[in-house]
């Protein structure tokens, strides 16, 4: 095994590792700080496969965005405490049984194709390049997604005028 | 070398299944989207990984908007839950029994 081996197996259990705590956490808060250390082990392994790029992207908008406004929903609405019933084998049974005869699923398809044995050599898609590559052939879908985000963004506003509409509306 | 193309991709799947147990088990708004959140991690994963195979950076694109299409998701989901909480004061989603209010 080389080394970047070693970093690429230790990198799969922090990612996984963390994930299952955050899943099992019955505190939000300490569930999303257990996603950003998945988020930021992600960071480190699109580093490890030659994306830089996406990398910075991963800091920055996935364990740096998404993940403040998950923490700034939860402290705002005071929900630290959910009134989530307890871990019960009759809702965790069926869900782990459904992971789990998934992955065998994906294990066994992934493992009889002979592609998957091919063996990653390092390479880097360096910033600039990527760049270039990305407006020059996914122009359009670079409009699409702006659309989207500003759409997003307009819902967002609509949704959440505040207590004092949501009151009208209750007297009327 | 890193290691062969199944080790990621096997990976990635078990990310995405550990998302989809979250998804089933939880009952917690705020963590069904957590679950969406380490699944579409686990697509990310897969998709950067066969860039790095075929050395095509169509994979690396699609990772891009992956982030993007996560970061629009993220903000509307919220947005809707906290706009359920003021209406039903919990995050249990079989308290929302209300087509219309």
């Amino acid at each position: 095994m080389t080394l970047y081996g070693a970093v690429f197996y230790l990198l799969g259990i922090i990612i996984l590792g963390a994930s299952v705590l955050a899943i099992t956490r019955r505190n939000m808060v300490h569930a999303v700080i257990c996603l950003i250390v998945s988020f930021l082990g992600t960071a480190l392994l699109f580093f490890l496969l030659g994306a830089p790029f996406l990398a910075a992207l991963e800091v920055i908008i996935y364990a740096g965005a998404i993940m403040v406004l998950f923490l700034f929903v939860i402290m705002t609405l005071k929900m630290e405490t959910s009134k989530e019933l307890g871990p019960s084998i009759g809702r965790w049974g069926p869900a782990v049984l459904l992971g789990t005869a998934f992955l065998i699923l994906i294990v066994l398809v992934v493992t009889r194709d002979p592609i998957s044995r091919v063996a990653l050599e390092t390479s880097v898609a360096e910033p600039a390049a990527f760049g270039r590559f990305v407006f020059e052939n996914y122009w359009l879908a670079v409009e699409i997604i702006s659309l989207l985000l500003l759409v997003a963004l307009v819902a967002v506003i609509h949704l959440g005028r505040g207590k004092g509409e949501a009151n009208k509306e209750d007297e009327a | 070398m890193i290691v062969p193309y199944g080790h990621v991709l096997i990976l990635a799947v078990m990310s995405f299944a550990v998302g989809l147990v979250c998804m089933v088990a939880r009952r917690n708004l705020i963590m069904l989207l957590v679950g969406v959140e380490i699944m579409m991690n686990g697509a990310a994963i897969a998709f950067v990984g066969a860039a790095l195979r075929w050395q095509l950076l169509t994979g690396q694109v699609f990772v891009l908007f992956l982030i993007g299409v996560a970061g629009a998701e993220v903000s509307v989901g919220l947005v809707l839950i906290v706009a359920a909480y003021r209406k039903t004061e919990s995050l249990d989603p079989d308290t929302y029994n209300l087509l219309k209010w």
